[in-house]
């Protein structure tokens, strides 16, 4: 598939789950990609990064669903909090253990399930729709039960695919990705290269093929797909290009000149305008 | 452990973290999280010294078999000795086997802690990070804070919005588990409190060098108690210096806290 090819599958008002971890492994190329469509309505579901700052400054939220936003390397994400500080967007603020126990719900089709954290604090009162469940053994514990997160479509971005859809992640934490493919109806991986399956299979150990064909739709080749995120062991988070991207929030101006650079453009162009393939490939990684 | 220096020796910070440090005594063979420079200092120098039994990560995804100095690291290459993906911090801290320390931007007297957000949740007047893991770390297992930053704007009387849960017994609901939650230790760049006041309140330990009971009062937003026989918060020792200077080897704390 091509970039374009997974935005004609997506449709105004859907639920979309957006992998990676704030500034790690985000589907950048797909995210700018929806930037760019006539798609909006959408309620998004991540662990979130500049996927969502982007989003919100191109007004495609309507709903966001996370346990936080962040660039890690720098801490608050500008125009998500643009977003928020102007009511723009609707929120459910979860703690990230809840986020991740939604979308094992959805993926095991169950309608909930039951968790401590949320409770007896705030994470409850401001999102009415969360329902307690009492524990029907002996112990009657009050639990509360996180409704499945079910996703009209996962976006992901990995190391490699096959041509069949077979992803692999190199990188050290696999974040929660193939819980999102899992919740969603449709999967839509982007790569930094499609590989025959015997080449994918010998660069890793078996342990890094972290989805199987039958939970993805379509695969992408997108090479720095997830820039200015990291894609380790590949590439590290941009910083650089991420202090920019926050300037961007400064005023309509400054994020009219970041979208014309680096939005509306081509993959190929945007890897130009990000200062070429070489650059991003010796961007060291982040020491946290 | 040495003598303790005189204080004209020992900074401010230096002091935080080696009273930081004390939160994760007696704690055993737990994941240790210091999230932030001095909490991860002071994670770092109780391992080294009274809890060699903790275990830590290098802050992104696996275990290392000593704590990782912060900052550049030169030919140092972190002791690996586990696989530590965020999915597993998850099972590791609902099984209750964790002890975090993180720094809040609003406390109140039963510690609840808020990062979510200044203003009204529903239209913040200024957005911050999100509860982040704070809901289910402080339900499930040890948590204490750091402030570096002790005023009435962050000792506040209610905070915005509870990212996570305290000892303040009306917003538990009849049959929620509250004994796997502990509140520990709250450092900040005044004093060192607990939540052993009555009904759990806040309440006073020591106070750090040259500063009185009365100020750390009028920089908190609410009442604040006093324990027994409260003095003044130790000095590091010469032993705890060398540790934490080995640990932050570039002096990345020198502006990690407010004088």
């Amino acid at each position: 598939m091509s970039t374009a090819d997974v935005i004609g599958e997506l449709r105004d008002g859907m639920t979309i789950g957006i992998g990676g971890w704030g500034a790690r492994r985000k589907p950048m190329a797909l995210v700018r990609a929806i930037v760019r469509s006539n798609i909006k309505d959408l309620t998004l579901v991540s662990y979130g990064g500049p996927d969502v700052g982007l989003l919100c400054a191109a007004g495609k939220v309507r709903k966001l669903v996370f346990g936080f936003v962040s660039l890690d390397v720098i801490a608050l994400e500008p125009h998500f909090r643009k977003a928020r500080q102007a009511g723009a967007i609707e929120v459910m603020e979860l703690d990230e253990g809840m986020l991740q126990w939604g979308l094992r719900a959805a993926g095991y089709r169950l309608p909930f399930l039951p968790i401590r954290a949320g409770l007896a604090c705030d994470i409850e009162r401001l999102s009415p729709t969360l329902r307690t469940v009492a524990s029907p053994y002996d112990d009657a514990e009050t639990l509360l039960a996180m409704p499945a997160l079910n996703l009209d479509a996962a976006l992901v971005h990995v190391d490699h695919c096959d041509e069949r859809g077979n992803a692999q992640v190199l990188g050290p934490d696999p974040y929660f990705d193939d819980l999102f493919c899992a919740a969603a109806a449709k999967s839509y991986v982007s790569c930094e290269r499609i590989l025959p399956t015997a080449a994918m299979v010998e660069r890793g150990c078996v342990h890094s093929l972290l989805l199987d064909r039958g939970q993805v739709d379509g695969v992408v080749e997108a090479p720095f797909g997830a820039h200015p995120t990291s894609c380790s062991p590949h590439y590290g988070i941009d910083g650089d290009h991420l202090k920019a991207y926050s300037g961007s929030a400064k005023d309509d101006a400054a994020w009219a000149d970041y979208r014309a650079r680096f939005v509306d453009v081509d993959d190929a162009a945007y890897v130009q305008a990000a200062g070429g393939a070489s650059r991003i490939a010796a961007i060291a990684h982040t020491i946290f | 452990m040495g003598a303790p220096v005189a204080d004209s020796d020992c900074t401010l910070v230096d002091l935080c973290i080696a009273a930081a440090s004390q939160a994760w005594r007696g704690d055993g063979e737990i994941l240790a999280s210091g999230i932030g420079l001095v909490p991860r200092l002071a994670a770092g120098l109780a391992w080294r010294t009274h809890s060699p039994d903790l275990m830590m990560t290098d802050s992104e995804s696996v275990l290392v078999s000593e704590p990782v100095p912060v900052g550049p690291r030169g030919d140092y290459v972190p002791k690996v000795e586990g696989w530590m993906p965020f999915r597993r911090v998850f099972d590791i801290l609902w099984a209750g086997r964790r002890h975090a320390m993180t720094s809040p931007t609003q406390i109140d007297r039963f510690g609840n802690i808020n990062i979510s957000c200044i203003g009204d949740p529903a239209r913040p007047k200024v957005q911050l990070l999100g509860a982040r893991g704070i809901p289910g770390n402080t339900i499930n297992h040890p948590c204490s804070f750091f402030v570096p930053n002790h005023s009435p704007r962050s000792f506040v009387e209610r905070v915005d919005m509870a990212s996570g849960v305290g000892y303040d017994d009306s917003r538990w609901a009849k049959g929620v588990r509250r004994d796997f939650m502990e509140l520990r230790l709250v450092v900040s760049n005044l004093a060192v409190m607990d939540f052993n006041g009555p009904s759990k309140a806040m309440r006073i330990l020591s106070t750090h060098p040259g500063v009185t009971v009365d100020v750390v009062r009028e920089q908190t937003g609410f009442e604040l108690h006093v324990a027994d026989g409260a003095g003044e918060t130790p000095a590091p020792t010469a032993e705890q210096l060398a540790i934490i200077q080995q640990l932050d080897p570039h002096g990345e704390r020198a502006t990690a806290v407010s004088a």
